[in-house]
């Protein structure tokens, strides 16, 4: 019945299989801010993961054939490609160009998309309408600085600036702000010593910045924090960027 | 089962004085560091030219060693060539035989470390004394390096007051750290006047003058390689550099990466024995090349730029990893992330593998590497090769990773899965172990993301038909 009107521009939502499985209301979020920015928001049923636990695990093959699907998936339309996760986007962007043979078609096709994948919260930065964010009182965040947000894809300075342009809001930051949380998917199991006492460093640093929350653009470092924020009896303050800045616009969808 | 390496972090973590000092150590070399790179500019181009500079080198590699042998010979400096470790002791011992040393004082040289030159010498009667700060404590303690630019980095100024009183009898002011380097300054001294040859690294060797350069502060390099009639230079081929001129900028990303210096205290540049009518410096001045792998390394496209480090130790200094459990732990010549893309080519996978494990992959080290040497990638790309190269083709790993592809690479079969764990979602599972160690374990959501899509477009298609 709208069909009168110019149809918005479509993007590309690639879940990840964290927030899919895990925190889909993330997910919602993205979506729910895509569609405030003007876009529609086209999400592939037949999505699963990017492929890159096995492939920084050492598993090539694998990670292949994933990205062979993945990028297949995301090839039919010549659209831009949303990730709400720093890590899983440098996968697409970045490692899958390298994957190929030089100049085969499925090289052509990687280098195509990769051109096309952006971090969902970069993307976002410059396309929402501040204007529209409800009045909140005075409260302070942590952020958390993905390494592949920092490092990889180069968008933290984005996480920052779109927090920086809410009102009311105090930003801080953990000391090492730069250090990795001790994530780092497959390693947390496999170098578990070590990535046991990196994460109760960052979540101690984390947590005596004061924050209200513990915002990221990553949820898997989020599940590593905010797991052990648990693990140690305290209630979980992690919170995804686009479920924050949901809030703060107001977009409310059923859960 | 517990490797050996997994057992040598659990000890390194428990150990707080030992990660006391390394945090403390390695904040404030980052810090220095930063302070000496603060015009983000100038160290963009710095670096792109710098790493421009070891590339070039690492390609042209066989004919800049060459033109190196050559020049050197034209310069009176004997050369030798070494395919490994052995062989580059073999030559080193031959040449103390020829000159009846009992005695030999060293410079600073990780390349000896890593053909273990102290033991073969020590076998064949032959003393041999480390004359760096560092390298002098770490022997006296029957250690080895525990950091490649600072050697005793592990130690605090208290543990090597006492070192020096069980080790030496001699008492100094605790906390007095001029004091212990006028200790070691003392006994050093004696051994420069007595040693029958000495021997150093190389940082670079400039292949068109054929000159040997040497960096560090201390004094002793330039005492080491011109203090006893023979001095022996012991180098890893890729060290080569073309000419003089990129040396100004190869030497400025190194001190300042290293140490936080603009400048280093000496530079040495050693282009001959003593000639003809000069009073001192060595009469015989002998360069061993070290391939031990190297050759191989530079034939690999992938793999090569591991060959254009500078051994600053930037790497180790922002790894998460080593600020945590030390040199030491790696069990290795080289440590960091370096060592860990080093070590695995140089002895191979059964034998280094494992090093490959301790990394999150978070690229601190590439970051903060002066030739932009991707470690990160290096060290994913030698997880695959060595995954590749595994004789065991059925173990618990292959297994789950064989499961997980099946399941997603069929998008029906994945969510299945994800529909089980939700049903299973309240299931508390203390596994893996790994992870539950310190984290509880996340709870699959009530519907997945697949399905909440779904449910929301069917709804919305429903509004729009009413
Ligand atoms: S890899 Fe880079 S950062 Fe590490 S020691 Fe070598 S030059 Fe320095």
């Amino acid at each position: 019945m709208l069909n009168s009107l110019p149809e918005s521009p479509q993007v590309y939502l690639f879940g990840t299989c964290l927030i899919d499985t895990f925190y889909p209301k993330a997910g919602l979020d993205a979506i729910a801010l895509l569609e405030l920015a003007g876009y529609e928001v086209v999400f592939p049923q037949a999505q699963t993961c990017c492929g890159q636990p096995p492939y920084n695990s050492g598993f090539k093959a694998p990670a292949l054939k994933i990205a062979r699907q993945t990028i297949k998936l995301l090839s039919s339309k010549d659209i831009p490609v949303i990730v709400p996760s720093a890590s899983c986007a440098s996968m697409i962007k970045n490692h899958y160009p390298a994957l190929f043979q030089k100049d085969t078609s499925d090289a052509q096709l990687a280098h195509n998309l990769s051109l096309r994948t952006f971090e969902l919260i970069d993307f976002l930065a410059d396309k929402l309408p501040y204007g529209q964010q409800l009045s909140f009182p005075h409260c302070k965040v942590t952020l958390h600085q993905s390494c592949s947000a920092l490092r990889e894809m180069g968008v933290a300075s984005a996480w920052r600036a779109i927090l920086e342009k809410l009102n009311n809001l105090e930003i801080c930051f953990p000391e090492n702000k730069q250090e990795c949380c001790g994530f780092g998917g497959t390693f947390a199991v496999k170098s578990d010593a070590i990535s046991a006492v990196m994460t109760e460093d960052k979540c101690q640093n984390l947590m005596a910045t004061g924050g209200a929350s513990i915002l990221s653009g990553d949820m898997g470092c989020l599940m590593n924090i905010g797991e052990h924020i648990k693990f140690e009896g305290q209630a979980d303050p992690c919170l995804h960027l686009a479920s924050f800045l949901v809030k703060r616009f107001g977009l409310n969808h059923e859960d | 089962m517990k490797t050996k390496f997994s057992k040598r972090i659990e000890l390194a973590l428990a150990d707080s004085q030992l990660r006391m000092n390394f945090r403390g150590a390695m904040d404030f070399l980052r810090n220095k560091r930063q302070l000496a790179f603060n015009d983000v500019e100038e160290w963009q181009a710095l670096r792109k030219k710098g790493a421009a500079i070891r590339q070039d080198a690492i390609q042209r590699l066989p004919e800049l060693l060459t033109q190196l042998e050559h020049q050197c010979q034209q310069n009176g400096i004997q050369v030798h060539w070494a395919e490994d470790g052995n062989e580059a002791n073999k030559i080193i011992l031959n040449i103390a035989q020829q000159h009846n040393a009992k005695q030999v004082i060293k410079g600073k040289s990780m390349a000896t470390e890593e053909i273990e030159l102290n033991d073969f010498l020590e076998k064949h009667e032959i003393d041999c004394i480390e004359s760096d700060m560092g390298e002098y404590i770490v022997q006296l303690d029957n250690e080895k390096p525990s950091h490649i630019i600072m050697p005793a980095i592990h130690k605090n100024t208290a543990q090597i007051t006492d070192l020096f009183e069980k080790k030496l009898g001699i008492s100094t002011p605790s906390g007095d750290v001029d004091a212990l380097i006028g200790v070691g300054r003392r006994i050093l001294r004696e051994r420069f006047e007595h040693a029958d040859i000495g021997i150093s690294g190389v940082n670079f060797a400039i292949a068109d003058t054929g000159t040997l350069c040497l960096v560090e502060n201390e004094g002793n390099g330039r005492l080491s390689t011109t203090a006893p009639p023979v001095h022996i230079a012991l180098m890893g081929i890729e060290k080569v550099i073309p000419n003089i001129q990129v040396l100004p900028t190869l030497q400025r990303l190194l001190t300042r990466s290293a140490t936080g210096q603009h400048i280093t205290s000496y530079l040495n540049l050693i282009s001959s024995p003593r000639k003809k009518g000069e009073l001192d410096g060595p009469k015989e001045v002998h360069l061993v090349l070290l391939d031990n792998g190297r050759a191989n390394i530079s034939q690999d496209e992938k793999l090569q730029s591991t060959l254009a480090c500078i051994r600053c130790g930037a790497c180790m200094n922002h790894c998460p990893v080593y600020t945590r459990i030390g040199g030491h732990a790696y069990g290795s010549t080289y440590p960091g992330p370096i060592g860990q893309v080093v070590m695995p080519q140089i002895k191979g996978f059964k034998q280094e593998g494992e090093l490959l494990d301790a990394c999150s992959l978070n690229g601190a080290c590439g970051e903060a590497c002066p030739v932009e040497i991707d470690l990160p990638e290096l060290i994913r790309t030698l997880r695959h090769r060595k995954q590749e190269s595994s004789s065991t083709c059925w173990s618990k790993e292959v297994f789950i990773w064989f499961v997980w592809t099946k399941i997603h690479l069929h998008p029906w079969l994945y969510r299945q899965a994800t529909l089980l764990m939700a049903v299973f979602r309240t299931l508390n599972l203390n596994y893996p172990k790994g992870w539950t160690r310190t984290r509880t374990m996340p709870k699959a959501a009530k519907m997945s993301l697949h399905r909440q899509v779904r449910e929301r477009s069917k709804t919305k298609k429903k509004k729009e038909n009413e």
